[in-house]
């Protein structure tokens, strides 16, 4: 940094809000006279709540535990740097298309806050509404379907079923196959939850983290949590290299590392985890409408604001903590992808990874209290977490600041698996797991 | 993963497999309480590490097999059967 531009930074506050007018006026400076978007902070000895995983969730939770409830000596850590686990691992895919009550109440509240992010956080997320669309290629699809959306219907969530000919105006690309060659998966219908679509997962973290480091929450980068501090049965704060840091109360947001950090602090959790990968093609012009998923193919894609095709599928079907996907599994989803839309066969890989998820017998999450008094955890979200970073966070936040559970997160309780009360939302995973 | 060696058909590719989880969980008295069924259940340590898991052969021999394997480099240390111990612990399965 030159002499220079530390003068300019003296002559003038720097500037904290994104809008057109201070775009242009920051323009004047050649854009040196921005502030950084969040303090990279040292910890301190201790805090109200320390928030393990600065993720999308665990951010998600020091922004509401100090925009909802003021709490504000809140410190997040992170073992390496802000969304760089399964935040920047995932197809960025928001919907609420799920079957159950509870789980409708809980998604939907997610997508409710999607869809007033942006001006929430000063942030652009880039959530583009462009819907999600669920194939029908038999009639029991399109049986299991029509039982789907009318189910969110009554939940009060749009779905709107579809016919074999609204899928082609919707997304003329897919294989619908003619006479002399008929698709070997027909198209017979399928439904659409219009209010669906991709945000900006890099965005949504930093939005996140922007937010909660105004309000004061401080975020601690490159610093893994190795133990837990206890005082009786109790938590008392965390170890790491960087220090003990004493707290009231500590959260997990770890996602696919919950039974590694719930290990450590002496109990074990429903959990598996699983690596789940992702790809995305060289980018080109708009071709893909809407986010398309077919579960009997066990894959779904949709088009980045870049232009890459995102393609997703299903797990891998051992334990794993490795990041990285099999080459069986990536070659079925690619499989699927040239038989859905022939014409994307030429494109080139450009990318391709896998990110841990934690997966439960009920594919539901679990937000709430632990086994061990003043640990609370925030995990289970398998393949969909993206999805839930906002309800995630203003869920935990609320017990964490109350001491109460949250209407929304009561039934996703850990003594739902000895009573027996499962939410055993298929729709979870949204492809066959 | 690309190849397991199943103990009856001998080396083979990973996708004729398929993974049974956690193998060498001792099923508690049907009496027992409500905790205790779901820790037999669904509490799992879901190591990151060495794991000792059941896999089966399905496009195969289709028989059911212990793995000792690690989850994060995904090396198999050993394939042993299905009532044998694990190895190198002792008495415990």
């Amino acid at each position: 940094m030159t002499a220079d531009r530390d003068a300019d930074r003296d002559a003038e506050p720097l500037r904290t809000r994104y809008s057109a007018w201070n775009l242009l006026a920051a323009s004047r400076r050649d854009h040196r006279d921005w502030a950084s978007a969040w303090r990279d902070a040292e910890p301190k000895a201790r805090y109200d709540v320390v928030i393990v995983g600065g993720g999308g969730h665990g951010l998600a939770t020091a922004y509401y535990l100090a925009k909802n409830h003021g709490v504000r000596d809140v410190c997040v850590l992170e073992a390496g740097w802000i969304g760089g686990g399964n935040t920047g691992r995932n197809t960025t895919i928001v919907r609420s298309n799920y079957l159950y009550p509870e789980s409708a109440r809980l998604y939907d509240f997610s997508l409710r806050q999607y869809e007033t992010l942006s001006r929430e956080l000063n942030f652009n997320i880039m959530f583009s509404q462009r819907g999600v669309l669920t194939l029908a290629h038999s009639r029991h699809d399109l049986d299991a379907q029509s039982r789907w959306a009318n189910a969110m219907l009554c939940n009060g969530i749009d779905a709107e079923l579809l016919d074999a000919n609204q899928v082609r105006a919707l997304e003329p690309r897919l294989n619908f196959g003619d006479a002399a060659r008929p698709a070997r998966f027909p198209i017979l219908g399928g439904f659409v939850q219009r209010r669906g679509g991709p945000a900006r997962h890099d965005a949504v973290a930093w939005g996140y983290a922007r937010g909660a480091s105004a309000l004061g929450v401080d975020i601690v980068q490159n610093c893994a949590v190795t133990g837990f501090l206890k005082q009786g049965a109790r938590v008392a704060g965390v170890a790491t290299p960087r220090g003990e840091i004493r707290a009231d109360k500590v959260a997990l947001a770890v996602a696919g590392h919950s039974s590694v950090l719930a290990g450590l602090a002496g109990f074990q959790l429903p959990v598996t985890s699983y690596a789940l990968q992702a790809m995305v093609s060289e980018p080109v012009k708009p071709v893909l409408n809407t986010v398309t998923l077919s579960p009997a193919l066990g894959a779904y894609w949709s088009q980045s604001d870049k232009g890459e095709v995102v393609i997703g599928g299903a797990l891998d079907h051992f334990p794993s903590y490795a990041q990285r996907g099999s080459f069986d599994v990536m070659q079925q989803v690619v499989a699927a992808t040239c038989e859905m839309f022939p014409s994307l066969g030429r494109l080139r890989l450009l990318r391709q990874w896998a990110g841990i998820v934690d997966v439960v017998a009920d594919s539901s999450p679990i937000i709430g209290a632990t086994p061990v008094p003043g640990l609370y955890i925030n995990c289970g979200w398998g393949t969909g977490g993206f999805k839930a970073i906002p309800v995630g966070g203003w869920t935990l936040a609320h017990q964490l600041a109350t001491g109460r559970v949250h209407d929304l997160a009561a039934p996703f309780q850990l003594e739902r698996f000895s009573s027996g009360r499962f939410v055993d939302e298929a729709a979870a995973a949204g492809i066959a797991h | 993963m690309v190849q397991l060696c199943c103990p009856w058909c001998g080396p083979r590719p990973g996708n004729e497999f398929s993974c049974g989880g956690t193998t060498g969980i001792a099923r508690p008295p049907l009496e027992c309480s409500d905790e205790e069924w779901a820790r037999y259940l669904f509490l799992r340590q879901n190591p990151k590490g060495e794991h000792a898991e059941r896999w089966r052969h399905g496009y195969g021999c289709g028989q059911w097999f212990n793995v000792l394997r690690d989850t994060v480099s995904h090396e198999v240390r050993a394939v042993y059967g299905i009532a044998e111990p694990r190895p190198g612990a002792g008495s415990s399965p």
